[in-house]
Formats: structure tokens, C-alpha cells, sequence
């Protein structure tokens, strides 16, 4: 299993609701709910992946996640996982919004596009920046919004969201992003991920 | 129909309150069953049959020797696999294949209910299906399963018996039957009574039968359970077996000559006036306005696993209104899944060999028996 996904089980409480939303052939729902005991309802946009994890015993849902969020009542979930989909959407700002409703918090995983290797290629080579991590062409990813550690903090900063633990993994390590270091983990790290919750006092 | 005999029929003693008023007692419900219940008798599914299906839903039907309508999905080591699973299939009140229908004979007079028959519901089908638990002592069934009308029969029956099954796979299905189910229904059932020998539903008393209406209402309706892009390569514009069109009404075209075979051998099966009863259920069914407009009301009582399939090719009952189920699950917190089957086969795909399909409620049903 990606390593992301035990640092992510790691920001999960024992015995809740967990949606993931694009949970992929469901390995993450498997390990929640035989490691946390949670109950865990999956959406996937493929309908081989669907199948296959129905056929496991997930309960998996086949949709999109920018059409199929707005079926959940408010609050349905304690926590709804985006795990590095969020720049694949046409309208990321509406699909947080969506799992905020949801879901009283949220955990979103973003591939860092601060990243110094990214950083470097498009400066030297001056071409988009194909690596490990986005191994996709221009003209072929699914990638519409990318963004940087930094920009998401500016963006929940913004829209009055509040990030209660974040992370910056490199070379599948995880280590705390702080106020201070902040600046040098946008370059260092390939991944974000957070946990954020809508700021109540807003 | 003529020759419905030796059937395994239930009679009904406790009298049911049909939904128009009426009461019924000492019914028969027509069964079969596949597999075996096992001593714990939790590994029971029901099966509720489409519009012209029957009770023999696997091995060979006695009554046209053809394979059972769902027998590629029932039995041993298929996808619902009878050497784990006892399968019953009861053909639904209204049906000509044993059950109390308007083909049933009045024992006061001696002669065939026809339109005396009461109007039924599909509430009222489930409600006399549930007596066959009680006959067979099953507490809980293992699943309930269904395709079109059958899947309906699968919503209304959790609605109904919150509690009464662990599983439940409503296919290619709706809660609310929309205004152009009604449509088709109503067109068929006016080339039934539009037929001369139809009577007003007395033909078989009068040794008739409304054979051209019930094949027109055959024809129309096999279009609707078929895609554009799936009659188009199935037939084209082939013409049959002729080199050139013939400039008169007979069947040029092999669609034609289809259509028209698939409307003859229809009738030596199936009965009119229950073409007429069931539709009218069918065009009745309305789960949604049965819990005054909120459709999550009817299953919030069930811890039901749901699996819910739909086709994509299917545009009778397409996959936006069997959505309308999930969203409505998933609005009371339900346990409920969601796939939509690549198929180009239209809404018949549920009644044909389509792998995805098979192989998913085969692994579905595996791993559901296996939980807790």
C-alpha cells in the first residue's frame, strides 16, 4: 500500500464514517476499515474499479465526484478523503466546498507543483514538467489545476478554511509544515496533504 | 396457459387486502425453486420476475421447453450459484403460469375470472409473494433480486419488510413509473382491447383469443427493451430472404419479419388479460408518492445491502432514474452500491449474458454471504 495512504489512515479516528472520494480499486476503504473499524462508503468514476471493489465488499458508489457529492445530506460522513484528485476537477473550489458539507472534515492530498525537481525542469528545459508523480504529457493529463503547497494555503486562508494538521511528504516521508518552514517544504516536498475543516468562526 | 398443471403452487389461505379495496383468500401462488435451503436457512433468495416472466427462472421451462428466462445467471456455478443459494421464483398475482390471475378459474361459476379479476399492484404481488417465507419457515432471506418489474417488486418488497432480507439487487428498475412506461403500457394494452377477439376481456369463454392485439403490444413493447445502436447492427436495413424490396406490405425488412416472429410465439405463452392486469401495476408503481414525495422514508427502517445496476444502453428505465434510488438511499444513510453496466443491448441486457454483469452480482452475492 502507498504510503500516503497510512499517513492519511494516521488522521483518522477509530469507529467513524469515511467517503473516499475516488477510492480507486479501494485499497485504502480495505485497510480503514480492518485497521479503524470504520465505515467507509467509497465513489469511483471508473466502472471496472466499481465493480471490482463491490466485488471485494466495499460499498462503492459509481459517479463523478463534482455531479454525485450534492446526493449526500450535510454531514453525512466524518471524514471525506480526496486523495490527489482535487487538480483533476473542472471546478476544485466547488468539490471542497461539497466535502466540507459532507463531511465534517476533510483530508486532500495534492501533488506539489512548488516541488524543486518541477520547479528546475520547467526553468532548464522550459517544457511542462513530466515526472514520477505526474507522468502524464500536456496534451494528455488530466490535470487541469495544479497548484503548490503554498497556493492551497493561500486558498483556504481565503475562503475562510481552516487546515488543522498538514503535511509534506518527500521520498514517502512525512513531516510537519509549519508557519515557518513553510516556504522551504514547497520545494522540498512532492505531496501535500492536509486535513481542514470549515472555520467555524467564519 | 391452457396447460398449467403439475405446478408447485402455494395456496394462500390468510386473506390479503389488495391496495383497490378487495379481499382475496385461498389464492394460489405459483413457485419453483433451485438449490437447496440449507439447516440455518439463510441461504434463501427471491427472485421476482419482468412483466412476461414467470416462475422458472432457471432449467427448462415445462410449459415452452426453453431454458428458463434468467438461466445463464441461476445455477450451478453460475452467478446466483444454486449449489450454495436456494432459489425460489413465484409467478406474480396477475400472471398466467399458475398464479391467482384473470386466467384463474371462478368456483362459482366455473369459469374464467377475466376482467373480474381485481386490479393489483405491485405492493400487492410482494404482499402475497411474502406468504411463501412462511411456507418455507425463512426468517430472513439472503437476498432479493429482480430486473424491470422486478426490481420494482425488490424496492417495494424492502419497503415492506424493512428487516425481511440481508441483500438486495434492484436491476435496470424505478421507484416511480414515468410518464412514458405509461405510455408504452397504455399502447399496448389498447392493441389488446383494439383486437375484435378480445371481447371485453371474454375471448376464452367465447373460445377466442385477442392473438393480433397481444402481438402488436409484443412488438411495440420488445422495441422498448432494445437500443437504436442494437437493432441497427443487428438488422440494419437487411432485407429477408428476398434480393430486393418487394413494393408491398409484407416483411421486407428482417427487423420486420423479427418483430413479428418475436409477437407470434408470444401468444402461445402468454395470456392477454394478464398482459392487461400486469401492466396497470406497473403503470400504478409509484414508491416515491407512497411516502408522500420523500423516496428515502421507504427504505430508512432497512439495513438492507443494496446494489443497485443499471445498464447504459438502457433508455426504458435508464440509469438517471435508477440514480434517483441510490441518491435516495444514500440521503437516509443506507448501505448501498452503484454500477452502471456497459451494454448496448437496451433494457433486455438484464435478461442476456453480459459478463461485468454475471460476474458482479456473482461476487457480490459471494462476499455478502460470507459477512456478518
Amino acid at each position: 500500500m502507498k504510503k500516503e495512504f497510512k499517513i492519511i489512515a494516521n488522521l483518522i479516528e477509530d469507529q467513524t464514517r469515511v467517503l473516499d472520494i475516488g477510492c480507486g480499486d479501494g485499497t485504502l476503504m480495505k485497510f480503514l476499515e480492518e485497521n479503524k473499524n470504520v465505515d467507509a462508503r467509497g465513489l469511483e468514476i471508473s466502472k471496472n474499479k466499481v465493480q471490482n471493489c463491490i466485488g471485494k465488499g466495499l460499498t462503492v458508489i459509481e459517479g463523478n465526484a463534482e455531479k454525485d457529492l450534492q446526493q449526500f445530506p450535510n454531514t453525512s460522513f466524518d471524514y471525506a478523503i480526496l486523495s490527489q484528485t482535487l487538480q483533476a476537477f473542472y471546478n476544485p473550489e466547488k468539490v471542497i466546498n461539497d466535502l466540507l458539507r459532507v463531511s465534517k472534515k476533510a483530508i486532500v492530498t495534492i501533488p506539489n507543483f512548488g516541488y524543486w525537481k518541477i520547479r528546475l525542469k520547467l526553468l532548464i528545459e522550459g517544457t511542462m514538467p513530466v515526472t514520477k508523480n505526474l507522468p502524464d504529457e500536456w496534451y494528455n493529463t488530466p490535470n487541469l489545476h495544479m497548484c503548490t503547497i503554498k497556493d492551497f494555503y493561500n486558498f483556504t486562508k481565503k475562503r475562510g478554511i481552516k487546515i488543522t494538521q498538514s503535511l509534506a511528504v518527500h521520498n514517502e516521508r512525512a513531516t510537519i509544515i509549519t508557519e515557518t518552514n513553510r516556504g522551504i517544504k514547497n520545494l522540498t516536498a512532492d505531496l501535500g496533504i492536509f486535513l481542514i475543516e470549515k472555520n467555524n468562526e467564519s | 396457459m391452457n396447460n398449467v398443471k403439475n405446478l408447485k403452487t402455494l395456496i394462500v389461505k390468510k386473506p390479503l387486502i389488495l391496495d383497490c379495496g378487495k379481499i382475496i383468500n385461498n389464492y394460489p401462488i405459483a413457485y419453483e425453486t433451485y438449490g437447496t435451503l440449507n439447516d440455518r436457512k439463510d441461504n434463501a433468495i427471491l427472485i421476482f420476475h419482468a412483466l412476461t416472466g414467470d416462475q422458472f427462472a432457471s432449467g427448462i421451462n415445462p410449459i415452452t421447453n426453453k431454458k428458463g428466462w434468467w438461466s445463464f445467471l441461476i445455477g450451478p456455478k453460475k452467478g446466483i450459484d444454486t449449489n450454495k443459494y436456494f432459489v425460489i421464483c413465484a409467478n406474480v398475482l396477475g400472471g398466467c403460469m399458475g398464479s391467482y390471475g384473470p386466467s384463474s378459474v371462478d368456483t362459482k361459476n366455473d369459469k374464467r375470472l377475466d376482467t373480474n379479476f381485481p386490479i393489483i399492484t405491485i405492493n400487492d404481488m410482494v404482499n402475497a409473494q411474502y406468504n411463501l417465507l412462511d411456507f418455507f419457515k425463512i426468517d430472513k432471506l439472503f437476498s432479493v433480486v429482480g430486473g424491470s418489474m422486478g426490481g420494482m417488486q425488490v424496492l417495494q418488497f424492502i419497503s415492506n419488510f424493512p428487516d425481511k432480507a440481508k441483500t438486495a439487487i434492484p436491476i435496470a428498475c424505478t421507484a416511480s413509473h414515468s410518464a412514458q412506461n405509461i405510455a408504452f403500457n397504455e399502447l399496448g394494452r389498447q392493441a389488446i382491447m383494439a383486437d375484435a377477439n378480445w371481447k371485453d376481456g371474454n375471448y376464452s369463454k367465447l373460445n377466442l383469443s385477442p392473438n393480433k392485439g397481444l402481438s402488436v403490444a409484443r412488438m411495440a413493447a420488445h422495441i422498448t427493451y432494445l437500443s437504436k445502436n442494437g437493432l441497427q447492427e443487428k438488422f440494419g436495413r437487411k432485407l429477408q430472404e428476398r434480393d430486393s424490396l418487394k413494393f408491398g406490405f409484407d416483411a421486407d425488412f428482417q427487423i420486420e419479419s423479427y418483430l413479428r416472429y418475436q409477437g407470434s410465439i408470444f401468444v402461445d405463452r402468454f395470456d392477454a388479460n394478464s398482459y392487461l392486469y400486469i401492466t396497470r401495476a406497473m403503470d400504478y408503481f409509484d414508491l416515491t408518492s407512497q411516502f408522500k414525495g420523500n423516496l428515502s422514508k421507504a427504505f430508512e427502517k432497512s439495513k438492507t445491502k443494496f446494489f443497485i445496476i443499471s445498464f447504459t444502453s438502457d433508455w426504458l428505465y435508464p440509469t438517471s432514474e435508477n440514480k434517483e434510488i441510490v441518491i435516495a438511499l444514500n440521503a437516509c444513510g443506507a448501505d448501498v452500491r452503484f454500477t452502471e453496466i456497459k451494454c448496448d443491448k437496451g433494457h433486455d441486457s438484464f435478461l442476456l449474458d453480459v459478463p461485468d454483469f454475471l460476474d458482479t452480482i456473482k461476487k457480490f452475492l459471494n462476499i455478502s454471504y460470507l459477512k456478518k
